[in-house]
């Protein structure tokens, strides 16, 4: 490993230089919580332990998390210092996202309300 | 202010020395020439190519949100044809998941090989992900050929055109990923661990990953959602 390749700034993805079982350790706990999410997830899409209307934001809400334990655990963004500027870009994709999904369901729903139906069309 | 050269890059550096137990923090000692801090130039090809591929894989996932966008407002334009609840087979989804799951888990595994500077395991570690990646394609390959005998096609309505370039697209991620896994293998192979194949490997690895955390949204909202109705 020469001078160039000791680095203070870390790419996501990257493994800085570490004994090798401190990453299988990650990895480790990574899998491990994204399989408890994941069954979680699955377990009550189908046995609905808790009240219905809540399940679809425990849905959500479990997808989030296991969506951060990919993030820290798997491309290892964390909120250190050398990871400044990996988490900007991921709260800019993150906005972009939000607009572009939110922002669709909001004006699509409001247009079908404002549609007339189709029978009344019909009479015209 | 004439007395302060680089603020953020001293302020930085500081940072570095006062405060060492941070998470994230790998300490390697003082500053380096050519890590980017200070007036010591720009960051290392290995950063770089690391971060710009991270840029692309947002933009990616920036065009998945399209996708999902599309899928949430046609998720009810089914004229008159199957909905999402005649379409989910949970038990096959549950399998991809877990390949899913466990190739990016694999795919970690061959990553932290090759910081170790090991073939074999890196090697090893890349079949085992991209076997499970292959199960996951044809599972879904399986699902799609299931559908298109029932008559359930693309064509058929908003809905079914949502659904199918949402998950489709993201296959035909995962499919490209195999065939990028398998030029790496044969590239570990025959140059070994030169700079620019752990370069490639990062890329890669960061691929594999983003695939599965887009999966996690595929499955929750398209698969889970939709069997609950």
């Amino acid at each position: 490993m020469s001078d160039l390749e000791r680095h203070y700034d870390s790419a996501p993805g990257d493994e800085p230089q570490d004994s090798p079982g401190h990453w299988v350790r990650t990895y480790l706990l990574g899998l491990g919580f994204a399989t408890i999410l994941t069954i979680a997830s699955f377990w009550i899409a189908a046995a609905h332990p808790i009240w219905g209307p809540a399940v679809p934001v425990a849905l959500i809400v479990l997808a989030i998390a296991q969506m951060g334990v990919h993030l820290v655990f798997f491309l290892h963004v964390t909120t250190g210092p050398d990871n400044t500027n990996n988490v900007l870009a991921l709260a800019f994709g993150v906005m972009v996202v939000a607009l572009v999904v939110l922002g669709s369901i909001w004006i699509m729903d409001h247009l079908n309300q404002n549609m007339m139906p189709t029978d009344q069309q019909m009479q015209m | 202010m004439s007395n302060v050269d680089f603020p953020a890059s001293v302020e930085a550096i500081r940072r570095r020395r006062e405060e060492p137990g941070q998470a994230g923090h790998h300490d390697h000692g003082g500053p380096v020439a050519g890590a980017g801090h200070g007036d010591t130039g720009p960051a290392t090809k290995r950063i770089i190519v690391g971060y710009g591929f991270w840029i692309f894989l947002l933009s990616d996932i920036v065009m998945f949100s399209c996708f999902f966008a599309t899928y949430a407002v046609l998720q009810h334009a089914t004229a008159g044809g199957p909905g999402i609840r005649q379409i989910v087979e949970l038990p096959r989804v549950e399998w991809e998941t877990a390949f899913l799951l466990m190739s990016s888990f694999t795919c970690g595994l061959s990553f932290a090989a090759t910081n170790a500077r090991n073939v074999l395991w890196t090697q090893i570690f890349l079949v085992i992900t991209g076997l499970l990646g292959l199960g996951f394609v044809l599972l879904e390959v399986q699902e799609f050929i299931g559908l298109t005998q029932q008559g359930i096609i693309p064509q058929r309505s908003g809905f079914l055109t949502g659904f199918f370039s949402l998950v489709g697209t993201h296959g035909l991620h995962v499919s490209a990923g195999l065939l990028w896994l398998g030029t790496m293998l044969a590239q570990v192979q025959v140059k070994g661990f030169r700079r620019e194949i752990v370069h490639r490997l990062i890329c890669f690895n960061l691929f594999w990953h983003a695939l599965d955390i887009v999966w996690v949204g595929i499955f929750t909202i398209v698969y889970l959602l939709g069997s609950i109705g």
